[in-house]
Parts: structure tokens; sequence; C-alpha cells
């Protein structure tokens, strides 16, 4: 390298939403990141180090943006982060490259020294483009590198290229010059050759048609909630219930042997002994309870919702499931693009508020925060419904679904009405889809799996020790007569069910563990899994509650939520029979 | 030549863009996504109940809601 660049210390990756600026992050650092096919995936920038040659610069992923004058905050932060950097790399989707080039015309003029990568190369062959590189050197005056982020292809040149970077030189011009300029540049570097449209093009048109679309999007979901179910079931049934037993379960025996079968630290790690038997449901020992709730009943539910959610991520659908639930999303106060923050919110609440970031306005992060939290529950949660109720008939988990939805769309037309202001209109890029690639597939849900557990683990074991601990210590009886007869005439649930709520706040896979050995009758079940949902969120949802939103919001959503609950709650203990 | 705007366009319609009501701000947006005056555009569908149109432009697919829609006047292209 010479002199010059020694002094690049921080590199940002700028471009149009969705032209893969995250997997060529990824590529470059080493850095994990979750990338989608859809726009808006990174709402807040990532930072890696990078090696280049004998140094390290940092390299920042900056999200998506049309151009430097925001119209969105995820755009402004683009631009912002813009400033810090000494140089760019302007990252370009190859198969659009009109569109994408008027971004870079504006970066020329930034006198930042920049290269371009021209991305997704590897798709232009079949969809008919052919781009001269050379001649688009030649014309922007900075140096192009075709690379492909998914392949892996061009990532060492682009890297080498680095040295290479110099300012556009470019002075401003105006929206009608800068389109000018694409025509020409457009005229000399580009060819596309006719050709007959690909099953896949016919099924892009198809998937955003009013009926077509309609009919695709719901055998969609209803597949959705199939294949979730089978590999869910399947893995819990087939792999992790036998390897439980037969590996896990004997290991258990013994030390409960070595134990003496009782006694404080039996009572801990095991548990106490039903007719002599480790019971893994309801024992409450940190080495029985926590690790089957969270492994061998949440898990396989966790592992196949993040599978499924992945695949639509990459393949390109979600917008159009944007696109077609538009009215509906309307009538909440938000619009179609809401539904990615809720998808998020399905697996768990916490970045799905987070994701909430890509809608425009105040007012629609606080209603698709405060829907989230109340009516959307987690995988974790989901997974121990469908594996308590389950068991009795698909109708009750499709009840508690119902009523969810009811609240759901209740709550969302109340908040719309009540609230100052008005929602934005849909405005969104539907892109073409994309086979997703298995190697990103695997990488992203190993990703969110182990995301998953050393999150949830640490907290899951913390749960049931102290649960277990207030057991043995008897202020469980203490506090469940002390608020126990309001829930009793609330909600018709007996006084130990305080402790499911409170609990609740910790972890909600493991308060509803815990109505398992309550013994219930069908309909406080369905209250008390209903009431769940819908009452308090975890204490994690509650601070990225706090962190997005602020406190004044978190105390009208957690009034919204205490309403709710005691309204939906009581009216299904006087209605239900 | 038919103009009309994007809501009484029918779904299948080619057609040129002539003009962009409404401020600024729609026209920049649509702008820098390259959509913007004399691009030959397909409609490619329309929502009841005063929802969403998808058009296509190029390589580029966009949905817009409503309100929007009926800002932006085509030039029909006769088939």
């Amino acid at each position: 390298m010479d002199k010059h660049n020694r002094k690049i210390k921080k590199v940002a990756l700028i471009g149009n939403p969705n032209v893969g600026k995250s997997v060529l992050f990824s590529r470059l650092t080493g850095v994990r990141v979750v990338v989608s096919n859809y726009p808006g995936t990174t709402v807040e920038f990532l930072e890696g180090k990078m090696a280049v040659g004998n140094e390290f610069v940092e390299v920042i992923d900056v999200p998506g943006t049309y151009s430097l004058e925001p119209s969105v905050p995820a755009e402004e932060v683009a631009i912002k982060m813009l400033d810090d950097a000494d140089m760019i790399i302007n990252v370009i989707d190859s198969t659009n490259l009109e569109r994408n080039l008027y971004l870079t015309m504006e970066l020329l003029e930034t006198n930042h020294p920049m290269i371009i990568a021209l991305n997704m190369h590897d798709e232009l062959k079949h969809k008919g483009i052919t781009i001269k590189e050379q001649d688009l050197e030649k014309l922007l005056k900075v140096k192009v590198i075709p690379t492909s982020g998914v392949t892996g292809f061009g990532i060492r040149e682009l890297k080498q290229a680095l040295s290479q970077a110099i300012p556009g030189k470019v002075k401003p011009r105006t929206h009608q010059q800068r389109w000018e300029h694409i025509g020409t540049v457009i005229d000399n570097v580009q060819k596309l050759t006719h050709r007959h449209h690909t099953f896949l093009e016919i099924l892009e048109d198809a998937s955003v048609n009013h009926w077509w679309g309609t009919v695709i999007a719901v055998g969609v979901i209803f597949a959705c909630f199939k294949i979730v179910r089978f590999i869910g079931e399947g893995l819990i049934n087939n792999v992790m219930e036998p390897l439980f037993n037969t590996v896990y379960q004997p290991l258990l025996v013994s030390l409960s042997k070595v134990l003496g079968g009782d006694g404080f630290l039996h009572n801990i790690l095991i548990g106490k002994l039903s007719a002599g038997q480790i019971d893994f449901q309801q024992s409450m020992g940190i080495l029985t309870t926590a690790p089957y709730v969270e492994l061998v009943m949440v898990l396989p539910y966790v592992f196949s919702f993040y599978l499924l959610l992945s695949f639509l991520e990459d393949s390109g659908y979600i917008p159009r499931l944007a696109l077609l639930l538009d009215n509906i999303m309307h009538k909440l106060g938000l619009h179609g693009f809401a539904i990615i923050p809720v998808l998020l919110g399905f697996g768990c609440n916490v970045p799905g508020i987070m994701a909430t970031r890509v809608l425009e306005s105040k007012r629609e992060r606080f209603i698709a925060s405060t829907l989230i939290s109340i009516g959307v529950p987690c995988a974790a949660l989901q997974a121990m419904i469908v594996g308590i109720l389950g068991g009795y008939g698909g109708k009750y988990v499709l009840f508690v679904y119902g009523v969810l939805f009811i609240i759901w769309l209740f709550i969302g037309t109340a908040m719309n009405y009540f609230l100052k202001g008005y929602s934005p209109e849909l405005f969104i890029e539907i892109p073409s889809y994309r086979l997703p690639s298995f190697r990103l597939l695997r990488k992203k849900i190993v990703l969110r799996i182990s995301g998953f557990l050393v999150e949830a683990m640490p907290v899951v074991l913390g749960s049931v020790l102290v649960i277990n601990l207030l057991q043995q210590v008897r202020v469980f009886e203490f506090v469940s007569s002390l608020f126990g007869p309001v829930l009793s005439f609330i909600f018709g649930l007996p006084k130990e069910a305080v402790w499911v709520l409170i609990i609740g706040l910790l972890r909600k896979d493991i308060a509803a563990g815990m109505l398992i050995p309550l013994g219930l009758s069908m309909k406080q079940l369905l209250i008390a899994c209903i009431v769940l949902c819908i009452s308090f969120p975890c204490i994690a949802t509650f601070a990225i509650f706090l962190k997005e939103l602020g406190l004044k919001r978190l105390i009208q959503a957690t009034m919204i939520m205490l309403g709710i609950t005691v309204v939906v709650g009581g009216s299904l203990n006087i209605i239900l029979h | 030549m038919r103009k009309v705007n994007l809501i009484k366009m029918k779904t299948g319609e080619k057609g040129v863009i002539a003009h962009i009501d409404g401020g600024t701000d729609l026209e920049k947006r649509l702008d820098v996504m390259g959509v913007r005056k004399e691009k030959t555009i397909t409609k490619l569908s329309a929502f009841v109940m005063k929802g969403p149109v998808a058009i296509k432009s190029g390589r580029t697919v966009v949905a817009l809601g409503h309100g929007m829609a009926a800002k932006i006047w085509i030039n029909i292209i006769e088939k």
C-alpha cells in the first residue's frame, strides 16, 4: 500500500436497500450478520474489522438508501455515517444497474475516495444482461469490481482494489443532470438480450397480483403452519425425546441415587421425585425441567420456525405479503411493511420490536410494538401452548390463536382511532425472487439458534432455580394466598397461577410449563394460556420497548396490556363453559 | 392518447409517466428509484378498498399506496 492509503481507517459499505451489502460485509470481515431478501434488514449499522495487507481497517455496513436525501429514519442513519468514513465501497445490484447508479452519482459528488462493487454479478447471465465493466470504469472514473457476496466471487479483488480508491471529483448536479448522465452510461455499458420469461418471473408477477397473489398467500401461510408443526413435532418425537430418554435420563437417575433421592441439593438439581421417578415436566430441577422444557419442548419449534422464516426472508416473498396485507394493516394504523416486525416477533418479541425501525413514524412504531408485545406470542411460548393444548385437539390451539387475532384487530383499530396522527402509505420496492443459498441459510439459522440458546438458557436456569427455591422456603404459598383470590375471582384460576404470571416476566415458556402440574380444567388452561400471552411480555421485551420507545410509551402500553388482560380474561371466564 | 392516473389505469396496461402531482416529495422518492417522467411502466395489480397499487418500471417493482397512485399520471400505450 502506498502512503496515502495508510490513512484509511474506516470503510463504509453503502448502496440501495437489498443489494447484498450485508452479505459482502460478512464476507469481508467474517462478522456473522443476518441478511434477507427484503429492503431494510440492517436497521442499525454494523461494524467489523477487515485485514488488508498487514493492517486492519474498520468496515461499517450502512443501512440501504436510494439517495443521500433521506426519506425514512434508516436512511438518515446511512447519511450521517457517511461523514465518518474515509472511504466508500458503493455496492450496486448489477441486475438493476440504472436505478442503482443514481446513488452512485450522488456519492461521486461527495468527493469521498470510493470503489464500486458490481454485486450480484452471478445473476446477470440468466437475466440476459451484459455489462462492460471496463467501460463503466472509464465513464465513472472510479474502480469497478464485479462481485457476488453469495458465491464469494470477486471478494479478494475487491480487497486488493481498496488501495486504488480515488475521489469522484464530480461537481454537484441536479436530479435531471444526474439521470441524463446515467442514461449515457447505461447506453454505453449495458446490453439486454431478449429472452422468454422464466418460471420464477411468471411467479413474481402472479404473487403481486390481487387475485393470484391472494390465493398464493393463503397457500403459503397455510403451508407454513403445517411445515413448522411437522418439523417441530417430528424433531420432538423422533430426535429430542428419544435422545433425552436414552442418553440423559439414565445419567440423572444415577445422580439422583448418589444424592440419596431427597434433600436440599437433590431438590435443586433434580427436584422432587413423583412415585420414585423423575418427572421432567413437573419436578422443577435445574438439571431436569429446565433443559427438558427448553431443549425438548421449545428448541425444535424455534428451529423449525426460524428455518421457515429464514427461507421466506431469503426468497423475497415477504415484501409481497406486505403488499397483500396492506389493506388489513391500514385498519390498524400501520401499513403492509409492518408485517416484517410482526413476523420477527413470532420468533422473539425483542428483534420484532427492534425491527419496527423500518416504519416511518413514531406513531406506527408505538402501535406495532404494542401489538407485538400483546398479541404476538414468541416461538418459545407458542411451542409450549401447542405442547400443552395440542394433545387435547387442534381446535383448542386454534381457539387461542383466534382470540389473539381478535384482540390484535381490536387493539390496533382502537389505537388507530385514538392516537393522533395518521398512518403513512405503503411505499416499498419488491425484490426479485431468489433461490435461497444453502450456505447463507445455514449461517443465518445457526446464528439465530445460538443467539436463542445463549440468551434463553441462563434465564431459563435462573427461573427454574427461583421457582425451586421459593417452593422450598414456602414463600410460594404465602404469595399465592395473598394475591390468589383476586386471580380466582377475575380469571377463575387457582391461586398458584399467580406464580405462572410472575415467572412469565422472566421466561414465558417456563411459566407455561408451570401450568402442567396445576391440574387445570380445559377452560382454565385456555384462559391461562391467553392471559400469559397478552399480559406483560417478558422482561427482555420490556427492556427493548423502553430503549426503543421511551418510558412514557412503555407505561401507556403497559396500561393497555393490563386493561385488555382483565377484560379478555374476565370475559372468557364468564363466557366459556 | 389516453391519459389517466394509476388508479384508473387497468391492470396489465402499459404506459408512459406523464407527470407526478402532489409536491416534490413523492416525485423525489420515486425519482431516486428510477421511476420518473417519460419512463415506461406496467401496472401489475391494484387492491380493492383503496388498497395499494403495484407497478413495474424496467427491473424495479414498486408497491405504493392508493393516495400516491392517484397522483401519478400515465399516457397509456394502446396495444
